[in-house]
């Protein structure tokens, strides 16, 4: 049996869309993943909902797939993503169309049931030691990290395309393995495995040099033309771990061991909802100009627990910044901070924070303060700004922003309390 | 002499969590580091409580996973910080002088 080829199109909201495309095209892959969610990513999807019924998914949908979609009709490469963020059946009906525009015949299918708004009332969350419902209207939204069911369910349907919100990100790159190689869901070491190959690529080129770079040290050639990485796996879950040929960046047992340990605590322990993934025995082997052979990892069965994250509103951030130059600039920028926090006294700014940053011939104030109200923190990029005529002298480059702050808290909930489904769209369901 | 020129590292956060790894760039430099950079050490170098810092090993990818519970001031949704993430903590260890240069 060849390998099964999967791709990581993109590993953050904001990612490089080119590399995913020269993926797409050049890549001959079975299966793309964008993995486009990060923490507060669908609270803020959410809130984009509740002012548009038709809005909430990822604002990138549209050019990441008409830039993807040409190459992976070529080879017949499934798409898996998060980018349904707070509204997959919006963001899917939204794929159908762009399918239907560029005259492609593509199955797409949303996969939800990760939105536990609606049950999450009573969990006591981890970092308040309240249950939830005392946040009450400051509440934006309560996702629990789904596993591969839903997705698995979804290429049985014959999906090519697979839509989803929050989901664990292994699980975007584990769920197609699965699928493909048939593995049972109590395999734990093929699921480990499986689960390793997606946090290696799941933030796209933090594996083939981004993220990494330190010249004269770690140098990485081309960086500017960096590729998005793919795995060669086999039935076994290992893998080899590469990029295309005439691509910027490096795969190195140096690149992929970094990748290994982010966002990881304890490396024998790494906690989805499908497996208790084990990475401690993991080993990394050149085996070619950037292919890196994986072996090693393992797992054991889950805890039945999903982690679910609250996103609840937190106030306001206000910000501005002023930059002095030349004599005695640093003094200056000081006396500028000192003025500001005379002059800012709200009773609701709950902290501040004002430093000096750059040089003594080049120095810029940031000051900036968490707030309860929005007023308040418009008014420190106000007073940050006034600061052209009644501050110290020669003060310029004023930049200044008001942002409100969703907080995350977290709790788990019994995995049977999360049911997931899986539609085709036009097929078994038509999406609101 | 400086870690940096040892070792190299990377930083990530989870919610209020900061992790670094610190990986050695040659088998040879890996016993040294594991003697010489330990969880107290990096909670002692980055002023972080001694009791909120883990160290998990991985000797046949010569590397150490530093865990720091709390670091981030609130975690990247309500950090004052330009950095919020955390992001340059692992270049910032690197900084850390060894104790004993070996011949």
């Amino acid at each position: 049996m060849n390998p099964f080829r999967i791709g990581c199109g993109a590993g953050f909201q904001g990612d490089r869309i080119a590399p995913a495309a020269d993926l797409a095209d050049r890549g001959a892959l079975d299966v793309l993943v964008f993995e486009c969610l990060a923490e507060r990513t669908i609270a803020l999807a959410q809130k984009a909902r509740l002012d548009d019924p038709d809005a909430g998914y990822d604002p990138l949908l549209e050019r990441r797939l008409r830039a993807t979609l040409p190459g992976c009709a070529k080879h017949g490469t499934k798409i898996i993503t998060n980018m349904g963020a707070a509204n997959p059946g919006a963001a899917a009906k939204k794929a159908r169309a762009i399918v239907a525009d560029l005259g492609l015949s593509l199955k797409v299918a949303m996969v939800t049931g990760d939105d536990v708004s609606d049950q999450i009332a009573d969990f006591i969350l981890d970092e308040t030691k309240q249950p939830a419902s005392t946040l009450g209207q400051r509440m934006v939204s309560a996702n629990a990290y789904i596993g591969v069911s839903g997705i698995v369910e979804a290429l049985a349907q014959g999906a090519d395309i697979v839509i989803c919100g929050r989901a664990s990100d292994p699980a975007l790159f584990l769920a197609p393995l699965v699928h493909h190689f048939g593995w049972a869901m109590d395999d734990y070491e093929k699921l480990g495995r499986g689960t390793l190959i997606g946090h290696l690529l799941e933030c796209s080129a933090q594996i083939t040099g981004g993220y990494f770079a330190d010249p004269g040290v770690k140098d990485v050639p081309d960086l500017a033309n960096i590729g998005f990485p793919l795995a060669e796996v086999t039935a076994d879950g290992n893998a080899v771990v590469t990029k295309l040929a005439n691509t910027g960046g490096i795969v190195t047992p140096a690149t992929c061991t970094e990748q290994l340990l982010y966002e990881i605590h304890d490396p024998a322990r790494y906690l989805q909802p499908d497996v208790v993934a084990d990475f401690s025995q993991v080993t990394f082997e050149a085996i070619g100009k950037d292919r890196v052979a994986v072996r090693g990892a393992t797992g054991q069965p889950p805890t039945g627990q999903l982690k679910v994250s609250v996103a609840y509103r937190d106030g306001w951030q206000g910000e501005g910044q002023i930059s002095y130059m030349g004599s005695n600039a640093r003094a200056r920028a000081d006396l500028a901070r000192l003025i500001l926090d005379q002059r800012l006294t709200a009773s609701d700014i709950d902290e501040r924070l004002g430093h000096l940053i750059g040089s003594e011939e080049e120095t810029r104030l940031r000051y900036t303060a968490r707030c309860t109200s929005a007023a308040t923190a418009r008014l420190i990029g106000e007073e940050v700004e006034s600061l052209y005529l009644c501050g110290p002298a020669a003060g310029g480059g004023v930049s200044k922003s008001v942002r409100e702050i969703i907080a995350i808290a977290s709790t788990l909930m019994p995995s049977q309390r999360v049911q997931l489904r899986a539609d085709i769209l036009g097929v078994n369901h038509e999406a609101a | 002499m400086k870690l940096h020129e040892l070792a190299h590292g990377r930083t990530g956060d989870k919610g209020d969590t900061s992790n670094i790894s610190i990986i050695a760039y040659r088998a040879e430099d890996f016993d040294r580091l594991l003697a010489e950079i330990s969880a107290e050490r990096v909670a002692a170098y980055l002023n972080q409580p001694t009791s909120a810092v883990s160290r998990y090993v991985l000797p046949q990818l010569c590397a150490m996973n530093f865990v720091l519970k709390g670091a981030l001031k609130g975690g990247v949704t309500r950090s004052l910080a330009l950095d919020a993430h955390g992001k340059c903590l692992s270049s910032v260890l690197l900084e850390m002088s060894l104790t004993s240069d070996s011949a």
